[in-house]
């Protein structure tokens, strides 16, 4: 079934170009998530998998069909649009059926399929209103609806839960993964939204700047970043990236970045360390060690002042003055009493989480 | 209802606390409403004179009141300006401009409609070559004056043997105002959100089932619009009707011109009147039945973006 394969495509406007030579091959049954900040290429990309804008140079395959010069209708694609894009004056009903108006079927095979959607995404009784009287909720699952009953190998999702409450989103995440799980078919799902892409995706494409910064698995993106805008993009709060310098000396590796020294000795390096290299060294508000706690074999111990520090409920983040910046910490809201404004803490980081990265390339070492 | 506490109904005892001040008659408010007042009478005195000239007898015309009620109140004027009035030799009243009109009106209207939306929605919302140069010469055509194309226009419609004919004033009616109407469907269409466009190409990508099914029946508002002003304009036209119309195929309101212009014997006020009034109508009517929808349209366009 379905594999799409997008072979060095190019896409520009004039003389700008906003996707540069760009491969990607989506398996079968994949729920791929591109995911990047807005006007990084990804909306644009699909797009060009719809059908809806043509490629500058370059081949989309979906299966063994060539489509890069089919109109949309015909590549075997659904759509599940950013606003819904419900046909206004058609009934639910109607705007289903009109999903099909390409395909020449039996009216039988129309109702049943309908129906079949319906019972699906519990929009059963909706089917004879018009889109103006339902809720934001009820329009999502129509618009899904209508992508649905054309019983499709590949579906689109261009930004769909950004139209909805936090509460919504939520379980409409949920079900549109769900809905994954029981049809097996391809989905291609943009959003900007990195929790989203965390929790959906068997595999996410990171874009930044139309070229894709890196493809894997979320273990992979949020464990392994490849490059200093992965690290910073995946993580909420963002990973604290500070400038340091290695020395190396008697098998021993240190990074010091304003005055502390980190032990990477055991850090998995890509390429063996200089003495004196420039890195970035990153390291997630998560991973730290309790206040005032020891952390067996440390990488590394802090004693900072604290600047401030917030409370979301569940979560709580101190924020400390570090050389001429801030690193934030996650801190356990019962303990977040602790870190008082001005006050010194010691807190330290454990081996094996941290991350380096290249100063000059930005890729990870 | 129960006086508790917890009944929640805000009972007014004593005086407000913080009363307001009751806002008088100022003197600019005076100055506004004298001046909207002379405006109206601007509008309303003539009117009041025609209406109550229609009715009146000649007789009571000749003492020369012209702002004296009917008496007694006739209405053989109307009849007289409907079925007798005299159009150079003819004397059949206005209802043959009147069938006339209604005959170029029909064709005209349909033919106008039906390209200009059509054109519109292709350049609004199609990918369409040398779509912005299009757009510029219709843009320009918009403003060029009918009296400039005149003469050629007749010599083109004679050649093509349709001078003279109701079909000719129709379909010149239509032509002359593509440019503007096409602009303005293709305005009201560039409006549509463009997801909703991208979902039909995915769903059918056909042009005219597209354009049949979610695109005309979305633009109600627009329809009724550009219907409103070509009703008004083409019922309104006396120029093309009098350059293009032949003998018998006048529209109404050049048969009113004749109405008036002839005089044998003494002018027929009454008559006069009743039969610019009788013209009027057709318009009034239609915006007062569509005139909500008028307004609806103009403003749907415009804060939808």
């Amino acid at each position: 079934m379905p594999r799409v394969i997008f072979e060095d495509i190019i896409k520009s406007y004039g003389k700008l170009t906003v996707l540069k030579n760009l491969d990607l091959a989506i398996d079968d049954g994949e729920f791929l998530v591109l995911l990047g900040p807005s006007g990084c290429g990804k909306t644009t990309l699909l797009n060009l998998l719809a059908g809806l804008l043509d490629v500058t140079a370059g081949r989309i395959t979906i299966g063994d069909r060539d489509v890069t010069d089919l109109d949309p209708k015909d590549r075997g694609l659904a759509m599940v649009f950013q606003s819904y894009a419900l046909y206004p004056t058609k009934t639910v009903r109607g705007n289903l059926k009109f999903g099909l108006a390409a395909h020449k079927l039996p009216t039988a095979e129309i109702e049943q399929r309908i129906a079949w959607a319906a019972r699906l995404l519990q929009i059963e009784p909706l089917l004879d209103r018009k889109p103006a009287q339902l809720s934001g909720g009820q329009r999502q699952r129509v618009a899904i609806g209508r992508a649905l009953v054309k019983k499709v190998g590949v579906f689109l999702f261009d930004e769909p839960l950004s139209n909805l409450d936090a509460k919504l989103r939520t379980e409409m995440r949920l079900e549109i993964k769900k809905l994954h799980d029981e049809l097996k078919s391809t989905i291609v799902y943009v959003t900007h939204d990195q929790i989203e892409a965390m929790t959906m995706a068997t595999r996410i494409a990171v874009m930044d700047a139309g070229v894709i910064q890196q493809f894997g698995t979320p273990d992979e993106i949020y464990g392994r970043p490849a490059n200093l805008f992965v690290a910073g993009f995946i993580g909420s709060p963002a990973m604290n990236l500070r400038p340091a310098t290695l020395s190396v000396a008697g098998g021993k590796v240190a990074a010091r970045a304003a005055g502390v020294d980190l032990d990477v000795s055991h850090y998995g390096f890509l390429t063996a360390p200089r003495d004196g290299q420039s890195v970035v060294i990153g390291l997630r508000p998560e991973h730290f060690g309790e206040p005032d706690a020891a952390v067996t074999d440390p990488a590394g111990n802090f004693s900072l002042p604290v600047q401030h520090s917030e409370k979301t409920g569940s979560d709580a983040t101190a924020y400390l003055k570090f050389g001429d910046g801030l690193i934030a910490t996650r801190v356990d809201p019962e303990l977040i009493g602790r870190f008082k404004q001005g006050d010194t803490v010691n807190i330290s980081f454990p081996q094996g989480k941290l991350h380096v990265f290249d100063a000059q390339s930005g890729r990870r070492l | 209802m129960s006086t508790g506490l917890l009944s929640g109904d805000a009972r007014v005892e004593a005086a407000p606390r913080f009363p307001r001040k009751r806002k008088g008659i100022s003197g600019r408010s005076i100055a506004i409403l004298v001046f909207l007042s002379i405006c109206a009478a601007f509008f309303c005195v003539p009117l009041y004179v025609i209406v109550t000239t229609s009715f009146k007898t000649m007789e009571q015309i000749r003492e020369g009141a012209i702002f004296s009620l009917p008496s007694p109140i006739t209405f053989e004027a109307w009849v007289n300006a409907w079925d007798h009035a005299c159009s150079g030799i003819r004397c059949e009243g206005l209802k043959v401009g009147f069938w006339n009109s209604v005959a170029i009106l029909f064709p005209s209207l349909m033919l106008s409609l039906t390209l200009s939306s059509i054109t519109g929605y292709a350049l609004a919302l199609w990918k369409v070559r040398w779509a912005g140069t299009f757009l510029f010469i219709l843009f320009i055509c918009a403003f060029v004056p009918f009296q400039i194309i005149m003469i050629p226009l007749i010599i083109l419609s004679s050649g093509l043997k349709v001078y003279g004919t109701i079909w000719g004033i129709a379909i010149i009616h239509a032509v002359l105002s593509m440019p503007f109407l096409t602009l303005v469907f293709r305005n009201y269409y560039k409006g549509i959100p463009q997801e909703i466009m991208s979902a039909a190409m995915m769903d059918s990508g056909s042009f005219w089932r597209v354009f049949g099914e979610i695109i005309v029946p979305m633009s109600g508002n627009i329809f009724i619009v550009v219907l409103i002003l070509q009703v008004t304009s083409i019922w309104n036209d006396f120029l093309l009707g009098l350059t293009f119309g032949g003998l018998g195929t006048q529209p109404m309101s050049v048969v009113l011109a004749n109405v008036v212009i002839t005089t044998t014997g003494e002018a027929a006020y009454n008559e006069n009147m009743a039969a610019a009034l009788l013209t009027a109508i057709p318009p009034l009517v239609i915006y007062f039945i569509l005139g909500k929808f008028f307004v609806q349209g103009i403003t749907a366009g415009a804060i939808k973006g």
